[in-house]
C-alpha cells in the first residue's frame, strides 16, 4: 500500500516539502500525492526529479490530480 | 493546449524567456517614460495606484499604473486559456494581509520590489546589492520557519466569482481611467490622483504599458516566475529551476540598459534611490521574510490572485493599503534617505513577522 500525501490546498513550498519529507522517509517505493493547482503538480514532479524519483502516472482527480510516484 | 505547449512554459527554457521577456521590456517602458530603474516595479507602482486613489497623498507618487492591471488580466487570461483558473480562499486571509501591509512597508524603506532591486541593479545603481542582500536574509529567515513546519493553512474551493474580484477591481481601476484621463497640468480628474511631478507623472503611454504587462502577466502564469521563490527554492532544496529566470532578468535588462544608454554605475545620484545601506538592507531583509510567509514575491502574488487565489488578492490588497500607512506616516524613504518613522517600522514589521513565523505551524503530517 503506498502512502498518500494530501498537498490539496497548501501553498507554495509545503506540497514539495510534505513529498521531499516522505522521499527521506521512504527511500524506495511508491509515493501517492494528492494535489490541485498545476503549479503544485510541475514542482512535485520537479523536485522528485532530482531525488531520482519518478512519476509513473498522473490522473485527474477530484479538480486537481492524483500523482504517483515511485523509485526501484 | 498541446502537452508540448504546456511541458516548454515549465522548462528551465520557459523560465529563461520569461526573464529575458521582462528584462527586456522592463528596460524598454523606462526608454518610453517610466521612471529611472523603475521600467516594472511591483511595489512601487501599487504604490503609485494607492495614491492615484487617494489613499496617500504624496503628490510626487500618484498614478493608475497600467502595468499591474496587465499583470492580473494576464493572468487571468493565461488560466483561462490553459484550464487552469481555479478559484480558492481562506487560508489564513487576515495574516496574509498583514504580511502585504508589511511586505510594502519594507520595500518602501528601501524603495523597490525584487524586481526593482534587480532592475536597479541593472541600471548600475549599486545600492541594490544592499537590498538584495536583505532580501535574501530575509528568505533565508523564512526558509528557517518552513523548515519547522510554518504553514498558514489549507485553502479552499470557492465560488469562481471569488476568484473573480480583484481582476474585475482592477477592470474597474482600468475603466476609471478611460473615464477619468490624466488632463495635462491638472492633479486631479475626477476620482483620481495624477503626479504632477517626481516618478508618479513619469510613465510610458496607456496602452503600451497596458499591452506590456498583459503579456508579462501571461508569460509569468504559465512559467511561475517567482523572485522570492528563485532564491527560496536556492536555500531549501538546492533547485535552480525559477533562479534561472532571476538571471535571465537581470542579464537582458542589464544589455537593453547598455543599448539604450540606461546603464549608469555608482552608489550616488541615483534614480528613486538612497544611499543609506543599513536601511537599503534592513527593509528589504523585512520584504524578504514576508514574502516568504506568504508564499510569494508581490508580482507573483498578482499572478496568482488572476489564477483565482483569493487569499494572493488580500495579499495585494495588504500592499495596496501598507502603501497608504507608508505614506500618511513618514515611513516611506526618499532620495534623501529614510522617512521619520521608517526605522521603526521596519523594527515592529520583523517582530509581527517572527511571531507569524514562530506561532503558526501546523501538523500537516
Amino acid at each position: 500500500m503506498s502512502r498518500i500525501i494530501d498537498a490539496r490546498g497548501l501553498s507554495c513550498p509545503q506540497p514539495v516539502i510534505a513529498t521531499l519529507n516522505e522521499i527521506k522517509k521512504e527511500q524506495e517505493g511508491e509515493i501517492v500525492v494528492l494535489v490541485d493547482t498545476d503549479t503544485s503538480k510541475e514542482n512535485i514532479c520537479r523536485a522528485a526529479k532530482t531525488q531520482g524519483w519518478q512519476a509513473t502516472n498522473i490522473d485527474a482527480e477530484d479538480a486537481g490530480y492524483r500523482i504517483t510516484l515511485a523509485k526501484g | 493546449m498541446s502537452n508540448k505547449t504546456l511541458s516548454f512554459f515549465a522548462s528551465r527554457w520557459g523560465i529563461v524567456l520569461a526573464g529575458l521577456f521582462i528584462g527586456v521590456f522592463a528596460s524598454l517602458l523606462q526608454k518610453m517614460g517610466n521612471p529611472g530603474n523603475m521600467g516594472i516595479c511591483v511595489a512601487c507602482f501599487e504604490r503609485d495606484i494607492s495614491g492615484s486613489l487617494g489613499l496617500h497623498r504624496a503628490a510626487v507618487v500618484q498614478y493608475m499604473r497600467p502595468e499591474i492591471i496587465g499583470f492580473v488580466l494576464g493572468s487571468l487570461i493565461a488560466a483561462y486559456m490553459f484550464k487552469e483558473f481555479r478559484s480558492r480562499a481562506g487560508s489564513a486571509p487576515i495574516v496574509r494581509f498583514i504580511l502585504g501591509v508589511f511586505a510594502m512597508i519594507g520595500g518602501l524603506v528601501f524603495l523597490g520590489c525584487p524586481w526593482r532591486a534587480i532592475l536597479r541593479l541593472a541600471g548600475g545603481d549599486w545600492n541594490a546589492i544592499l537590498g538584495l542582500l536583505g532580501l535574501v536574509g530575509g528568505i533565508w529567515i523564512g526558509t528557517l520557519f518552513l523548515r519547522k513546519g510554518y504553514n498558514l493553512g489549507r485553502s479552499q474551493s470557492t465560488y469562481t466569482s471569488v476568484g473573480w474580484l480583484l481582476p474585475l477591481t482592477m477592470l474597474g481601476f482600468l475603466i476609471l481611467m478611460i473615464i477619468f484621463p490624466q488632463i495635462p497640468d491638472n492633479e486631479k480628474n475626477g476620482v483620481l490622483f495624477y503626479s504632477m511631478k517626481g516618478p508618479g507623472s513619469m510613465h510610458a503611454p496607456l496602452l503600451i504599458s497596458l499591452i506590456v504587462g498583459l503579456a508579462v502577466g501571461f508569460v509569468a502564469q504559465r512559467t511561475r516566475f517567482c523572485t522570492m521563490g528563485a532564491f527560496r527554492d536556492l536555500i531549501l532544496f538546492r533547485q535552480g529551476h525559477l533562479f534561472w529566470g532571476v538571471c535571465a532578468l537581470l542579464v537582458s535588462a542589464f544589455i537593453t540598459n547598455l543599448i539604450f544608454g540606461q546603464f549608469h554605475p555608482g552608489f550616488t545620484k541615483q534614480p528613486v534611490s538612497h544611499t543609506m545601506g543599513l536601511w537599503n538592507f534592513g527593509g528589504m531583509v523585512l520584504a524578504g521574510l514576508a514574502f516568504a510567509l506568504a508564499g510569494g514575491c508581490p508580482g507573483r502574488q498578482l499572478f496568482l490572485a488572476g489564477g483565482g487565489d483569493g487569499d494572493s488578492a488580500v495579499f495585494v490588497l495588504g500592499m495596496i493599503v501598507g502603501a497608504g500607512i507608508s505614506h500618511n506616516f513618514g515611513l516611506a524613504s526618499s532620495p534623501d534617505g529614510v522617512g521619520p518613522y521608517g526605522i521603526s517600522a521596519v523594527i515592529i514589521g520583523l517582530l509581527v513577522c517572527l511571531f507569524i513565523g514562530f506561532t503558526m505551524r501546523e501538523k500537516t503530517a
